[in-house]
């Protein structure tokens, strides 16, 4: 196209792109990803992505170590919202195992689940806000996820990896203090999601930045395998909790938002309306387990003798909790042979577990079906035409998380 | 069963609350302070040290958290985290590495200029972690010499924030000479770096 | 200005098309029956795990299979939910297995699909034609087991190094690094003086040479 002021070597091609290279290490990119550019100018021409790069074979352990064993690979997938993948395997033995969880821990495990969600959704958003120059609202909301990871640290002990819950159920009671915990969350959180919300939704340059970046039809994000937040911003209303309700959500009332063009804009809108949604599931299902009394309020697992580790009295005074306490302990327990596909709605999307059992100690395949992964691929159309700067706010408005992309 | 939930209430005199970091032994007279040199470039380096936050999975939420408002890194100096190598003194490795990432890390050691800190932050950065596979690499000592390790899954921010403290140890006694002495190169040689 | 999002509020979606068909829901012996069919005897394996319809198909057919559960009006499965693999090591001729995962979204009704294949030549026909969220699964496919997938645009390795020249997956190879030399076998319950970890479950991923290594001599 232009006059040759340089002298290119022998056989060299001349390229009218500029190859950008959007590396492992980036400020931008969350996690590590790599992305190599194409770009004419400002604009994008083609996208090359490279994944990988924390790659920590989960499904090649997971085959060897028995099933309450696997619970802390699952929190390092999304490590955003660890309960959620939590509780999606413990869901998934249970359906193996055939075990039906009573209601209270249903309740309570929706709140958990609810606030891992509402984590996830605030990190999203909070670094689109970022990505997009404005760094205030990351730490308003930061601020409040510190709550979250003090309600889970009541629970389980653990803040962000948390390896919550047991199948069944859970480890222990919720006491007091984690109750006055999710009160104290759902009296001030609303307040500074509100105003978390003022900061962004009609400010005019971030609503210019974002609107219009990296649309999607409802038929690509289909055939691409969106789920989630993703799907809803373009205009799909499918969410795993009213299509296959887990966990008694089908006792709740709750909302799915829905978008229309599937841009940035539309996915920051579903992801807020998203969070405000969870809080009110939070509170229906809080006051759900408040009106549980007396013998019931001390229910917080189901009777699942083989994996589920029998009281430290019952073990020190009864026989048959002495066998089922070493048994498990020793992982000499055999699971049901048998295959089985649960999923459950990850912040992300559809979680899916895909197990085959063939009857011994530790599953013989497991395969997670990671929601970040698959819709990645269709960053190449999101991104086609765009400017440079557009590839960013996608990259963040997806919520591309490493850990579970590789896994 | 129930103690009574902690929240921050009680008030703190003012001191007990402020540390003052102590002067260096000198010679001081109307109006002059003579100390070492190594100590005064000792005593400016460590409370301004620039970290390169090098974040690839759960330890580096941590590090979020870390930097937030409740946990806050930046009143140790380190108030601007850069991603540039040229620029940043230390190289905060948080999350696992894996073996496609280790040329990478080794790539951002190189790039810094000397002098040049490395903090391993978490199980995966210190020795693999839990992931004992064929794809992840068992601490990065294996690519890079490593100054401090900060171990958990993941650490709490207190532990990390200690773990710089430690670091803030490091840079203030440290000869400024080191850099250029033998031990140093012996160290780096063995790292395949020249 | 419009607000550019609308809230669809429900648990259930009763659209139009939605109650005439409760009245004939989308049952498993529908879609066996449908399947029975069209196919004949070449879908075979059906299966009812945990409430999920499962069958198999021969190889080549697996394409013909998902096109017509994706064009037909009754059966409409649009939707890829995963691609997977899974190694069998003890049926010989049969050991890989390629499981698709499909869901119709509007009958809520979801089905899973095998196809076996023979470790030394294991070719399947790719599925990206049909829909575009395979690519990558079928990489990561390809990855793991080394299935070739004939006509996938850019069979290469995603999750693994570019170097690696084995499927780590497949049941023979072991999940630790083996070229380590800084481990305590010892004291990590692989073996060592005393042979603490030897013991494996049939399947687990134990070289065959190391079977029965309880470490008869003191190193």
């Amino acid at each position: 196209m232009s006059e040759q002021h340089i002298k290119l070597p022998e056989g060299s091609i001349e390229k009218t792109t500029t190859t950008l290279n959007l590396g492992p290490t980036h400020p931008a990119t969350h996690g590590v990803m790599q992305n190599i550019l194409e770009l004419d100018g400002e604009r994008i021409v083609s996208t090359e992505q490279t994944i990988g790069y924390i790659h920590r074979a989960f499904e090649k352990i997971a085959e060897r170590r028995p099933l309450y064993q696997i619970t802390p690979l699952t929190d390092r997938l999304n490590y955003c919202s660890s309960p959620i993948n939590n509780m999606g395997w413990h869901l998934t033995c249970e359906k193996l195992l055939g075990v039906k969880t009573p209601k209270r821990v249903d309740y309570l495990r929706i709140i958990i689940m609810e606030l891992a969600r509402i984590s996830d959704h605030l990190i999203c958003n909070s670094i689109v806000g970022v990505d997009s120059g404005a760094y205030t609202g990351f730490l308003y909301v930061m601020q409040y996820r510190e709550l979250i990871y003090e309600i889970y640290e009541e629970i389980c002990g653990s803040r962000l990896t948390t390896n919550i819950g047991r199948i069944g159920g859970f480890e222990r009671n919720f006491n007091d203090i984690a109750f006055q915990k999710i009160e104290k969350f759902l009296k001030e959180y609303p307040d500074v999601q509100r105003e978390f919300e003022k900061l962004f939704t009609r400010n005019r340059i971030f609503m210019e930045r974002t609107i219009g970046a990296g649309p999607i039809s409802a038929e690509r994000a289909l055939n691409y395998g969106f789920t989630g937040p993703n799907l809803r911003a373009a205009g799909v209303d499918f969410d795993v909790r009213t299509q296959n309700p887990y966990s008694s959500y089908e006792d709740f009332d709750f909302k799915v938002p829905v978008g229309t063009t599937g841009d940035c804009y539309d996915r920051f809108l579903v992801r807020n309306e998203e969070i405000w949604q969870s809080l009110s599931l939070i509170e229906q299902a809080y006051k759900k387990v408040q009106d549980f009394k007396g013998a019931d309020a001390e229910i917080y697992h189901a009777d699942v003798p083989e994996y589920y580790l029998p009281d430290k009295k019952d073990v020190y005074t009864k026989m048959e909790a002495l066998i089922w306490h070493f048994k498990i302990i020793m992982g000499e327990i055999d699971m049901p042979k048998g295959e089985v596909y649960n999923s459950v709605e990850g912040a992300n999307g559809e979680l899916g577990f895909y197990l085959v059992s063939d009857g011994s100690r530790t599953p013989y395949r497991l395969h997670f079906r990671r929601p970040c992964f698959i819709y990645y691929q269709a960053y190449e159309e999101l991104t086609k035409g765009a400017m440079l700067s557009d590839a960013i706010i996608v990259m963040s408005s997806l919520n591309l998380i490493a850990g579970e992309m590789d896994g | 069963m129930a103690r009574p939930v902690s929240y921050n209430i009680t008030n703190k005199p003012l001191v007990s609350d402020i540390s003052m970091s102590e002067m260096p032994e000198g010679h001081q007279g109307e109006g002059f302070f003579a100390t070492s040199l190594d100590k005064v470039i000792g005593l400016a380096r460590k409370n301004s040290i620039w970290p390169l936050p090098f974040a690839t999975s759960c330890c580096g939420i941590e590090f979020m958290a870390t930097m937030g408002a409740h946990y806050d890194l930046a009143r140790f100096g380190s108030e601007r985290v850069g991603f540039s190598p040229r620029q940043c003194d230390l190289l905060m490795v948080m999350g696992t590495i894996a073996k496609k990432m280790g040329p990478v890390v080794k790539q951002v050691y190189l790039q810094m200029a000397e002098p040049r800190w490395v903090i391993a932050v978490g199980a995966c950065a210190s020795s693999g972690g839990i992931f004992d596979t064929y794809s992840v690499l068992q601490g990065i000592d294996q690519v890079v010499p490593v100054d401090v390790y900060v171990p958990g899954c993941p650490p709490r921010p207190e532990a990390i924030i200690d773990g710089v403290m430690r670091i803030q140890d490091l840079v203030g006694k440290e000869s400024l000479r080191r850099r250029g002495g033998d031990k140093y190169k012996a160290l780096l040689e063995s790292y395949g770096i020249q | 200005m419009v607000w550019p999002f609308r809230i669809l509020a429900e648990h259930f979606r009763f659209s139009n098309s939605q109650i005439f068909k409760l009245i004939m829901s989308l049952s498993n012996e529908y879609i066996k029956q449908k399947l029975s069919e069209k196919f004949g005897e070449q879908v075979l394996g059906f299966e009812e795990s945990y409430g999920m319809l499962s069958f198999e198909a021969p190889k080549e057919m697996n394409l013909k299979v998902m096109n017509f559960l994706f064009d037909s009006d009754d059966l409409k499965f649009r939707f890829l939910t995963d691609l997977c693999a899974v190694h069998y090591p003890d049926q010989k001729g049969k050991e890989i297995a390629v499981v698709y995962h499909l869901h119709n979204l509007e009958d809520n009704v979801r089905l899973r699909f095998k196809v076996f294949t023979d470790v030394g030549k294991p070719d399947v026909y790719t599925a990206t034609g049909l829909f575009s969220s395979a690519n990558w699964m079928e990489r990561e496919t390809y990855d793991f087991y080394g299935v070739n997938f004939i006509g996938h645009p850019n069979l290469k390795r995603i999750l693994n190094v570019d170097e690696m020249d084995y499927f780590p997956m497949r049941k023979e190879f072991p999940l630790e690094d083996q070229s380590r030399i800084d481990k305590d076998d010892e004291m990590f319950g692989r073996g060592g003086t005393l042979g603490f970890g030897t013991e494996k479950t049939g399947h687990g991923t134990l070289i065959e040479s190391d079977k029965g290594n309880i470490g008869g001599e003191i190193v």
